[in-house]
């Protein structure tokens, strides 16, 4: 051993590592790299809700929620009448969305299952999902504002429930496809007909992901823009309770506002997108822990 | 078993008079179901049939120019449609270009990196940046992010180019203002950074950690774990993945609309404002009548088609892998 080493040359420098330095560096790299790309992420995220709440939190008050949006030039003001407009069609919206999407659903995991029709459908509705929502405005535009003469939150909602439901089929099937085929053929054995199989054991079984679906689809219209500028628009009033005409509502005021020179639009628009970031974010964070019990089981 | 199925038949034969289970309640709720499915059906061909039908006075009136024309002057009824084609396409693909390396980078850290405790709550950060609405991207895209990188990358880099040849055109701007192609670019690729890389983690680790470990066993880094090992087995799905970025990003309207600048003209550098179809449908589909509308329309149809067709090769791709 000894002899070995006087004889060799003077040291090829004990290698911090067995591992060959450009392979180090490249390793170095990529962990690096990959953390970087991390941090970005976490970064633009902290960065878009510092923003929100510095901006926001200047403008709220409770006149926010009393007071309907100003006109152009006007003092004050707030917001009530854009979230209640908001509320409305969302709630309607899911409304639609959610019988079709969970009767949908069920039929591609229940019903049609690998059936052509099933899959072609299957295959429809996941494009659909990541459709431009822009798209879906322009179609509910030529179907229902054009021909009933005015933008109405009827056309709004129908808006929102195509955008919605794509969602809710998707998780239903998902869900259902995870309860075990043994309590069908439990519940079939007991005489039981297809329509109470499906109703009272796999719905329940699947309860939890169903209404997932429906908070993920609830948080994906909330803050929907594009379909609802063509659909609803916006306006300063109280809306009419047949919601004719323009309906007041968050996103779109937002981006009215935000771009308008007043002032006091610019702050309601930032409380507005305050308001709208954090039900969102909330209710896709209620959506996770809902879930959750349903996977361990 | 044939005695059973006897046994069975001989019941049935044996019972006549009892109505089949459920009856008519049965066979109404697999009628409803039936009728939700196809309903989904229904409006994907409804939104094509009426874009279509809007658009239809556009494309007869210009032809085949419409998309190759450059034109959009409200005054003269002339409208073509390519610069907001190449804006649509110009602002994606710099997406992807900028938004796959973050999305993989990202999808590697959590799978390979990342130490337990942080997984979900990293993941989570990453996931909930999808849930934030397009349009709050525009805002933090315009009064955020533009100011920024006016002053740290337009200025500094139109400053350092101005006059050398080919860069010197791509990054330069004329008026650094923040908004632009490449703003646009950059907002989309944040924006579809959460599903690319949902998607790719997911892929990731539906890989057998047999593979991985034995690969770790040779003695192999990470990086030649994830080049060789990770990235072959989940190529094809990742390629899904991207499109389906890419699909996003074509459509997206709210966030582009804030930070493009919303111009009609053709620009060599990637520092001036231009627009896309989306922006630009935003922007004037309520102050819009007449050949204008159905201008507009025809522009709707020429991104559903572009979008669907991405989205299909996405989906084709993204099933294949989960099917094997």
């Amino acid at each position: 051993m000894d002899a070995i080493n006087t004889l060799a040359p003077p040291a090829p420098p004990l290698r911090k590592s067995r591992v060959r330095s450009g392979r180090r560096v490249a390793d170095r790299l990529l962990v690096g790299a990959c953390t970087l790309a991390t941090l970005i992420g976490i970064v633009v995220l902290g960065s878009i809700l510092a923003m929100l709440i510095i901006e926001g939190v200047k403008g709220f008050s409770p006149l926010l929620f009393t007071e309907p949006t100003p006109g152009p030039g006007s003092e004050g003001g707030g917001i009530a009448n854009a979230i209640l407009g908001s509320l409305v069609m969302t709630v309607l919206g899911i409304l639609v969305a959610t019988p079709v999407g969970v009767m949908a659903g069920t039929f591609l995991a229940e019903y049609g299952r690998h059936s052509k029709l099933a899959d072609l459908i299957r295959f429809l509705n996941d494009i659909l999902l990541s459709a431009p929502s822009i798209l879906i405005g322009l179609f509910v535009y030529t179907l229902m504002v054009r021909p009933m003469g005015s933008y109405s939150g009827w056309a709004g909602a129908v808006a929102l429930a195509i955008i919605a439901t794509p969602v809710i089929v998707r998780t239903t099937e998902d869900m259902l496809r995870l309860v075990p085929a043994t309590l069908r053929e439990a519940g079939a054995a007991l005489g039981a007909p297809p329509s109470k199989v499906i109703t009272a054991i796999t719905w329940r079984g699947a309860s939890a992901g169903i209404v997932t679906g429906i908070i993920l689809a609830l948080a994906r219209i909330a803050g929907e823009t594009a379909p609802l500028l063509f659909t609803a628009l916006n306006n300063n009033s109280w809306f009419s309770p047949n919601l004719m005409g323009g309906v007041p509502n968050l996103p779109v005021m937002i981006y009215q506002f935000a771009l308008s020179p007043y002032a006091n639009w610019q702050q309601l628009a930032w409380a507005g997108a305050l308001l709208i970031t954090i039900t969102i974010l909330a209710l896709s964070i209620v959506a996770r822990f809902v879930i959750k019990p349903q996977r361990a089981r | 078993m044939g005695a059973l199925t006897e046994q069975i038949s001989l019941t049935r034969a044996a019972a006549p008079a009892r109505r089949k289970p459920g009856g008519i309640g049965d066979g109404l709720f697999r009628a409803a179901s039936y009728a939700s499915a196809l309903l989904v059906l229904l409006v994907l061909f409804g939104i094509l049939a009426s874009i279509a039908y809007g658009g239809w006075p556009a494309f007869a009136e210009f032809g085949p120019g419409f998309i190759t024309s450059s034109a959009w002057n409200i005054g003269q009824e002339q409208y073509g449609a390519f610069v907001a084609i190449v804006g649509t396409l110009a602002s994606a693909v710099l997406a992807l270009l900028i938004g796959v390396p973050l999305s993989l980078g990202i999808a590697v850290y959590l799978t390979q990196l990342c130490p337990g405790w942080a997984r979900k709550p990293v993941a989570m950060t990453i996931e909930l940046l999808a849930s934030v609405p397009s349009i709050i991207y525009g805002m933090w895209g315009l009064f955020i992010f533009a100011p920024l990188f006016a002053r740290f990358v337009q200025m500094p880099v139109s400053n350092l180019v101005e006059g050398m040849p080919v860069v010197g055109t791509l990054f330069y701007a004329r008026v650094p203002s923040g908004v632009g192609i490449l703003t646009a670019g950059i907002i989309l690729a944040i924006m579809i950074v959460p599903f690319v890389a949902s998607i790719t983690r997911d892929m990731l680790d539906q890989i057998p950690t047999v593979l991985r470990e034995s690969a770790y066993g040779i003695g192999c880094t990470t990086w030649e774990v994830v080049r060789h090992v990770l990235v072959p087995q989940a190529s094809v799905s990742i390629i899904g993945a991207i499109m389906l970025g890419l699909g996003r990003a074509l459509g997206e309207t709210m966030a582009v609309t804030f930070v493009i600048g919303n111009a009609n003209r053709l620009s060599a550098s990637v520092f001036d404002p231009g627009s896309t179809i989306a922006s630009r449908i935003a922007n004037e589909f309520n102050e819009a009548d007449g050949l204008q509308l159905n201008a507009l329309m025809a522009l709707g149809c020429i991104l559903f088609v572009i979008t669907f067709v991405v989205l299909i090769v996405a989906r084709l791709l993204v099933r294949r892998v989960k099917v094997a």
